[in-house]
């Protein structure tokens, strides 16, 4: 087995540290690690979207990655979302508007929404639907995250 | 419905805090023990294939593990699992003798982490003796296909044929005849969280504890405890707080749970296993795909007279509990909501090559559906009449109800015309047949279709027995089997707090919201007041053989062992309160969290007040009361019985209705279906929580359209999945998402105490026959009837192209070729 490696990040705003082997999924150095259970494996070949991380502010699938890739970089987790117990106008949006049922795909659902309003902060309809169709989601039919990204897209501007 | 008036309103879900701020609790969240060890499943890359031998060497000497299990131990060690049907079915958690299926377990290493068993897992050598497989059920059939088990001496697992009433009669003296062949798919839901299983076993009690995304049915846990040889008490079954989607899929995890459990008994180690999506999709389960022979009879005034169906039911390498559910599941709703009263069912339930099957969201209805209203429209045409007229004509009327179907179904309430009407209102069906002529006229490929369907909810499980002949059912030793129930507990706590525990297994459909409503209604509180926990756990939770969230049951059976507890509760407070105050209870009642005098007027006591006293003070309870702010309750109902000797079987307990009307453009150059209007009317009793009940039909008309159009777990003639990943296995995402018109009618059960059905499977059975009649529609003026699903763009190209070269270009007012001449969707 090769030996571990060490692995430095910010998570969240806060520096982390961890030992892992070299071919470890950056998703289950997160999850396994750093204790950080919200980033959820969905498929583990880069197509269902629910381990969707923010990577230096840009969103990437954290199943398709390795952990060592992750050294020196920026990362936002779901639990990084809400700030000082107030829930992001994204989360509210989605608790307002039945953008989840499980909740299994919705860390990844969240954070590809993030990345969508911080590139396009005024999205069509047709564009949030593109832009959140990098996740997939068995419940809801996206009925109720389309409203939410929309209400969101409002409420942040 | 009480006076605070929770029930009704589209309350937020408390569940919503703790999933978007990633805090759910999954089975992969949290070792519930120590020393967890991992678990990766060598799996056969055969279809069908003879075992000759394992080679453990190489694996077991990877530093990391600590043992391997193959299906010697499984042999050595357990039992086969019952099956469903009389046939000498042998299916055990892995395979033993033979592989049956590409993806089916053979061997299972456990190793201190994934990835080192996973190392280990591709060391595991297995020699096989490659067989001939069989993948298409009537091909399984013909008398020189592989036979897959042995004792069996067929790939027939099971076979009835169900009469009811005189449908050779009803042939005899028909108008019109139609025939057709369906072809419906194979495909799954695909839930974005896999199946997991944590176990250990305590070798000093004895005791084997199995952590699971299992959804139930708790059927399987006597099952399984069989297969392991544990009493029934020693093996504990727990669902975490938070399921990642099931929608029927996770009923069939079971197997898993014997084998993992297995697997730490015999490695000393408490064993974890989370499936990947690749192992999912090939090995999980499925819906089945299914051929079918469709014939109806009906007067020339469009009466229909009767109909026979006769299916091949395509269950993969084994048959594994609850089917041959796939067959029987809609027994009592066969014949839909329609009233004819001749029905013949022949119904052959297939072993082949391919992975196994269980319930899929709208479990057999999105098959029966999309046969049935198929051939509706073929009936329409025939006679000359407008689809909505033929249906209409057709219908159950309004003052039947309750009604009782000729296969024994007692449909509880419903107002089947309204429901089609505001349907047909919504969408405006007039103005959409005029505009259909207009692009007709244009060449445009413009078309309509229309689907009713009996949307049954909380199976009695009594009707897995129809699979048995009546004479098997007849025998003294056989003992039948009926029931729907769920409980419930509803208690106050010393500092006022009011507690309700579930023995549900929730993926998603809102429960702990659902019961804050109900239970705040009933005690005049408010949700937030109300503290749900649902966590299921066969050692401390009150349950029954039925109990478990699937065929749509939460909204019909759960909620109505909530009311009873929560009623049970308030009757006692209510009698503690009288007994305080010194006035006849029935001057009390329960508002804004106290108890009060009817008149508004006098003392009151808050819940608060009450619990305080009654847990702080127990001398001032009334004499004889029982001490404690508790009530459990369970809720059955008694419409389930057992299956009858004319195969007759009231096969779920509530039933609701659905009425779709669809439209869509077809692009003949690139046979994209456009949706262009789709409305959805339901009545499923009283809705509890309207914004979950929508969520609930979005989402089930989204996985019909998946299957409808873009979901296939296909596979090659010799049995390998071709549909492997979510590359292939083509799952819709927003961009695909139709626009809903969805309204209801509410016609309350008379059999649930808030009079509420249930809802979870909606518009997943319907889907699939509205949009395969609107694309006939559209094109049938090339002569084209849609029989066989998914309708890729690939499949319905060639259709088209194939019909076009036979066919001018559409104009107004084209005739219609005559049904069955017209090429079929292949």
């Amino acid at each position: 087995m090769p030996d571990a490696v060490t692995v430095r990040l910010t998570v969240n705003g806060v520096a982390r540290e961890g030992r892992c082997e070299p071919r470890k999924l950056f998703v289950d150095f997160l999850r396994e690690d750093l204790g950080l259970t919200g980033t959820h494996v969905g498929c583990e070949h880069g197509v269902c979207g629910a381990c969707t991380i923010l990577i230096d502010g840009e969103a990437a699938r954290s199943c398709i990655m390795l952990a060592v890739q992750a050294d020196g970089a920026e990362i936002l987790t779901i639990e990084g979302l809400a700030q000082n117990g107030k829930l992001h106008p994204l989360q509210e949006a989605f608790r307002e508007h039945h953008g989840l049922q499980c909740g299994f795909c919705t860390p990844g659902m969240l954070m590809t929404a993030l990345d969508l309003l911080r590139t396009n902060p005024s999205p069509t309809e047709a564009e949030i639907r593109e832009g959140i169709s990098a996740v997939l989601c068995r419940c809801t039919g996206y009925h109720g995250i389309i409203r939410a990204v929309e209400a969101a897209a409002r409420a942040m501007r | 419905m009480s006076a605070t008036g929770w029930i009704g309103k589209p309350v937020r879900r408390v569940e919503d805090a703790r999933l978007l701020t990633g805090r759910g609790r999954y089975i992969d969240d949290h070792p519930p023990v120590a020393n967890v060890h991992h678990a990766a499943i060598v799996r056969s890359p055969h279809a069908h294939a003879r075992i000759r031998g394992y080679d453990l060497t190489a694996a077991l000497a990877v530093d990391g593990v600590v043992g391997a299990i193959t299906g010697e131990d499984v042999l050595r060690h357990t039992k086969p699992f019952g099956v469903g049907v009389t046939a000498p079915v042998h299916y055990y958690c892995a395979a033993t003798d033979k592989a049956r299926f590409v993806g089916e377990p053979v061997a299972v290493v456990v190793a201190k982490s994934r990835y080192v068993a996973e190392d280990a897992a591709e060391l595991v050598r297995v020699s096989y003796e490659p067989l001939r497989a069989v993948v298409d059920p009537e091909r399984a059939l013909e008398p020189d296909a592989p036979v897959l088990h042995d004792a069996v001496g067929t790939n027939l697992a099971g076979h009835r044929r169900l009469v009811y009433g005189d449908p050779d009669r009803a042939f005899r003296e028909a108008d019109v005849v139609l025939e057709e062949r369906f072809r419906f798919p194979k495909y799954g839901s695909t839930p974005i969280e896999t199946y997991g299983v944590i176990a250990t076993w305590d070798a000093f009690e004895g005791v084997c504890t199995v952590w699971s995304n299992f959804m139930g049915p708790f059927i399987m846990h006597p099952l399984t405890a069989r297969v392991l040889g544990l009493p029934e008490n020693q093996l504990r079954f727990i669902v975490p707080p938070d399921i990642g989607g099931s929608f029927g899929i996770k009923t069939s995890i079971y197997p898993y749970m014997a084998l993992i459990a297995l697997a730490a008994r015999l490695c000393g180690v408490p064993v974890k296993w989370i499936e990947d999506r690749r192992e999912h999709l090939l090995a999980s389960s499925s819906g089945t795909d299914r051929v079918a022979y469709r014939e109806l009879a009906a007067k020339k005034d469009g009466t229909i007279l009767g109909m026979r169906f006769r299916w091949l039911d395509n269950v993969g390498g084994y048959i594994r509990s609850p089917e041959p559910g796939c067959s029987f599941r809609p027994t009592g709703n066969f014949v839909g909501p329609y009233r004819f009263q001749n029905l013949e069912v022949d119904a052959s339930i297939v072993m082949t090559n391919k992975s196994l099957t269980g319930p899929n969201r709208g479990y057999a209805c999105g098959h029966l559906y999309f046969e049935s209203e198929g051939m509706i429209d073929r009936l329409a045409d025939k006679v000359g009449l407008d689809p909505a007229e033929v249906r209409r004509r057709n219908l159950v009327p309004s003052d039947a109800f309750p009604y009782r179907t000729p296969t024994g179904g007692l449909y509880d309430s419903g107002d089947y015309q309204a429901a089609f009407d505001k349907a047909l209102e919504l969408a405006k069906y007039t103005e959409l047949r005029r505009e259909q002529a207009r692009a007709r006229a244009a060449g445009r490929y413009f078309g309509i279709g229309l689907a009713l369907a009996v949307d049954p909810s909380v199976s009695n499980m009594g009707y897995v027995a129809t699979a048995l002949d009546p004479q098997f059912r007849a025998k003294p030793e056989y003992l039948p089997k009926s029931g729907a129930v769920d409980s419930a507990t509803v208690k106050v706590d010393p500092l006022g707090r009011v507690i309700a525990i579930l023995g549900t297994t929730p993926q998603g459909q809102g429960h702990q919201t659902i019961v804050s409503q109900i239970v705040a209604d009933e005690l005049g509180l408010t949700p937030e007041e109300i503290t749900v926990v649902d966590e299921m756990d066969t050692f401390t939770r009150v349950w029954s053989i039925s109990s478990g969230t699937y065929s749509s049951r939460f909204g019909s059976v759960g909620t109505s062992a909530v009311v009873l507890a929560a009623r049970k509760l308030k009757g006692k407070l209510v009698e503690y309160g009288a007994h305080l105050l010194d006035v006849p209870k029935e001057q009390l009642t329960f508002r804004d969290g106290a108890i009060r005098p009817r008149t508004g007027k006098g003392p009151s006591y808050s819940i608060k007040d009450l619990a305080g006293r009654a847990h702080w003070n127990t001398e001032s309870l009334p004499e004889g009361m029982e001490p404690g702010l508790q009530a459990t309750a369970v809720f059955g109902f008694t419409v389930s019985k057992a299956v009858d000797a004319e195969d007759r079987v009231n096969s779920s307990n509530t039933y609701g209705f659905i009425a779709e009307v669809m439209a869509v453009e077809v692009d003949p150059e690139t046979a994209t279906i456009k949706i262009l209007r789709y409305v959805t009317v339901h009545d499923a009793g009283t809705i509890i929580n309207p914004m979950i009940a929508e969520g609930q039909i979005y989402g089930g008309a989204l996985h019909g359209l998946g299957g409808a159009l873009y979901e296939e777990l296909a596979y090659d003639e010799d049995g390998q999945l071709l549909t492997g990943t979510f590359m292939d296995y083509l799952v819709p995402t927003a961009s695909e998402a139709p626009t809903i018109d969805i309204a209801h009618v509410v016609s309350p059960s008379p059999l649930t105490p808030l009079g509420s059905k249930g809802l979870g499977e909606s518009s997943s059975m319907t889907v699939p026959a509205v949009i395969a009649n609107a694309v006939s529609d559209a094109l049938a003026p090339l002569g084209i009837r849609i029989t066989e699903l998914p309708m890729t763009p690939t499949k319905l190209w060639k259709t088209i192209e194939q019909a076009g070269r036979s066919h001018a270009a559409p104009r107004a007012g084209h005739p219609r070729p005559e049904p069955n001449s017209g090429t079929p969707l292949r």
